[in-house]
């Protein structure tokens, strides 16, 4: 089980660092064995620097991120290892994600450099052929190619291929079928979830999409400017949205039989720095806002089971 | 499946590396000079300094390149010299590339505080004005080969190469690959050197190439102003020598050409490698 527990991050940028800016602040959900958590956020929601501080990527500001009971912040060398074994990420380019000058099946052999360097020969080719084969590709077609060789679906099930051959327990896939066209996008997708099936695979299914939020996860988490504004059971979350930025959003999602000229959503934001009240607050509708929610920023409360929100109107 | 050996990796690149025509070009042109400088020597009697014959001969069976003003054998200094030139190409050009590149990827791959530091050495040396601190030193030291000069100029040269490399690196350590090896437990000197650095492999070679040209020019300006190797002989020493004794006015083309022509073959030649090994480095350059 993947814990995070009041994480943040700041940066400091302007001249000299003298400003602070926060990406990802005080965010806390946990990520159940065998489930599939959504994070779901628009840009620049911090919902990638979260996925990178999970894979040690990034370093954390403050508050702790712990799998499996153990802090991960302070895993060195072996140890850090050993926590890649179980833990991996498959990011948004498929295509940035290989050194164009080398052959794309050499992540692979870096691979078994690192983690299986006694294997021999005939053991690695038939692990990785299950492999491959798991991700729905055939190893005469793909191997001994370069990346430009190959289309970014294949590319993008590499990368899962290769996180399989590590007998993961975590997977984190950011924002992974983006970049993929719109016929090989659920192929993708549906490979996730046999995963999460027949080996139990936990995964961070990070995206700006909410219906493939809802096609694939359990519980989902909404981001917002780096903070947890609603998150719950993706049944719950899904049908009755609380917070107004997720009502937003479920107005938003293109529908097949509706024109997109008359949503009902204001999408005008100013970009004004909030320190202390409502992240949400300058895109409110003004009906919802009392003056108090500039002033004072909402916990996560709990409204019913498996549903927590961040908003004014639901605290007690 | 074929798993890949390193072994077949070096046989492609070889492969590539042969059948690129510019790569053969300028691999002929430089191999043939190096052969020059090492065989050279040998096939002459004179000494490049002692008076040999009769002064300002134009080339003849006796004397191939013709004499000097003061007689002595023009092919006998233009082959020690095109020995010493290389020797100070490439350990001059070697260390300044070598220290530029360490230096730019560490910074460029650390970031933080090592950064800071590195680049402020950078900076610092960059501002130094060099050739008056290698006028000096050169003074300083009584007796000086071809061997010190070459280091004093590669210790001299590499601030430029350090900074565009580390810009570079700044570049390329965002990219994905990097994440993903990282997150294969890889440590980061070889992520360094065999993530990164393979992708500026082209350019680190244009690097080393500017870093020659430019050991040998730093040589010919000492050597011009009386702080060369105290005993050699040197391309950069033979044609500042015509021109202080007026070669070009008296028409003694056969003093000035071959120095002039040896240096702008070879970095020509280095060049023309450079747009070559681009596409046998680069994949998507090839014409497949």
């Amino acid at each position: 089980m993947l814990k995070l527990d009041g994480v943040s991050k700041v940066y400091r940028v302007g001249t000299f660092g003298g400003k602070e800016l926060h990406a990802v602040s005080n965010v806390s959900f946990e990520v159940p064995d065998g489930e599939v958590v959504s994070l779901i956020g628009e840009s620049g929601s911090g919902k990638t620097t979260i996925g990178r501080m999970i894979l040690r990527l990034t370093p954390i500001t403050s508050g702790t991120i712990s799998f499996n009971g153990v802090d991960i912040s302070t895993l060195q060398g072996e140890a850090l290892k050993d926590y890649y074994r179980q833990v991996q990420g498959v990011f948004q380019d498929p295509f940035s994600s290989y050194n164009p000058i080398f052959k794309a099946d050499r992540i692979f052999r870096i691979v078994r450099e690192e983690f299986f360097p006694g294997m021999k020969d005939q053991e690695w080719n038939g692990k990785l052929e299950d492999s491959l084969k798991a991700v729905g590709l055939n190893p005469a077609h793909v191997l001994n190619k370069f990346p430009h060789q190959l289309s970014g679906g294949q590319l993008q099930r590499f990368l899962i291929a290769r996180a399989l051959l590590l007998d993961i327990q975590f997977l984190v896939a950011d924002e992974i079928i983006s970049m993929l066209d719109a016929s090989t996008r659920i192929d993708v997708l549906n490979l996730l979830a046999d995963l999460k099936e027949s080996r139990g695979l936990s995964i961070l299914f990070i995206t700006h999409d909410l219906s493939l939020g809802y096609y694939i996860s359990e519980h989902a988490v909404i981001l917002y400017r780096g903070c947890v504004v609603e998150m719950g059971s993706t049944d719950r979350l899904y049908n009755t949205p609380l917070h107004p930025y997720t009502r937003m959003l479920m107005a938003a999602v293109p529908r097949l039989d509706k024109k997109w000229e008359k949503v009902e959503v204001e999408l005008r934001g100013k970009q004004s720095q909030i320190t202390t009240g409502c992240v949400y607050y300058d895109r409110c509708p003004e009906a919802e806002r009392s003056a108090d929610c500039l002033t004072h920023r909402p916990p996560l409360v709990q409204v019913e089971d498996d549903h927590f929100v961040a908003c004014s109107r639901y605290m007690e | 499946m074929a798993q890949e050996r390193p072994k077949e990796v070096r046989s492609e690149f070889l492969y590539f590396a042969l059948r690129n025509r510019k790569l053969r070009v300028g691999l002929g042109i430089l191999v043939f000079f190096l052969l020059f400088a090492i065989i050279g020597p040998f096939l002459t009697e004179y000494d490049p300094n002692t008076y040999a014959g009769p002064s300002a001969q134009p080339p003849s069976s006796e004397f191939w390149f013709g004499t000097t003003t003061f007689g002595q054998d023009v092919y006998s200094q233009f082959a020690h010299g095109l020995r010493s030139t290389f020797i100070v190409g490439l350990i001059g050009g070697g260390i300044g590339t070598l220290v530029g590149v360490v230096i730019g990827l560490l910074a460029g791959y650390r970031g933080g505080m090592v950064d800071e530091i590195l680049n402020m050495l950078t900076n610092i040396v960059l501002i130094i004005p060099t050739l008056s601190v290698l006028i000096i030193i050169a003074a300083y030291l009584a007796v000086r080969g071809i061997l010190t000069e070459s280091v004093f100029i590669g210790l001299t040269a590499w601030p430029w190469a350090a900074r565009a490399i580390r810009a570079q690196t700044f570049s390329l350590r965002t990219r994905e690959f990097v994440d993903l090896a990282r997150m294969s437990g890889r440590s980061s000197l070889r992520i360094v050197f065999t993530e990164i650095a393979p992708n500026m492999m082209s350019y680190l070679f244009l690097v080393f190439i500017l870093q020659f040209g430019g050991a040998i020019l730093n040589a010919a300006t000492l050597d011009f102003i009386g702080l060369g190797p105290t005993r050699g002989m040197s391309l950069g020493l033979m044609m500042n020598n015509a021109v202080l004794w007026a070669a070009l006015q008296l028409g003694m083309w056969w003093w000035l050409i071959p120095p002039g022509a040896a240096i702008a073959a070879i970095v020509g030649a280095l060049y023309v490698m450079n747009v070559g090994l681009d596409e046998v480095f680069n994949p998507k350059l090839r014409e497949m």
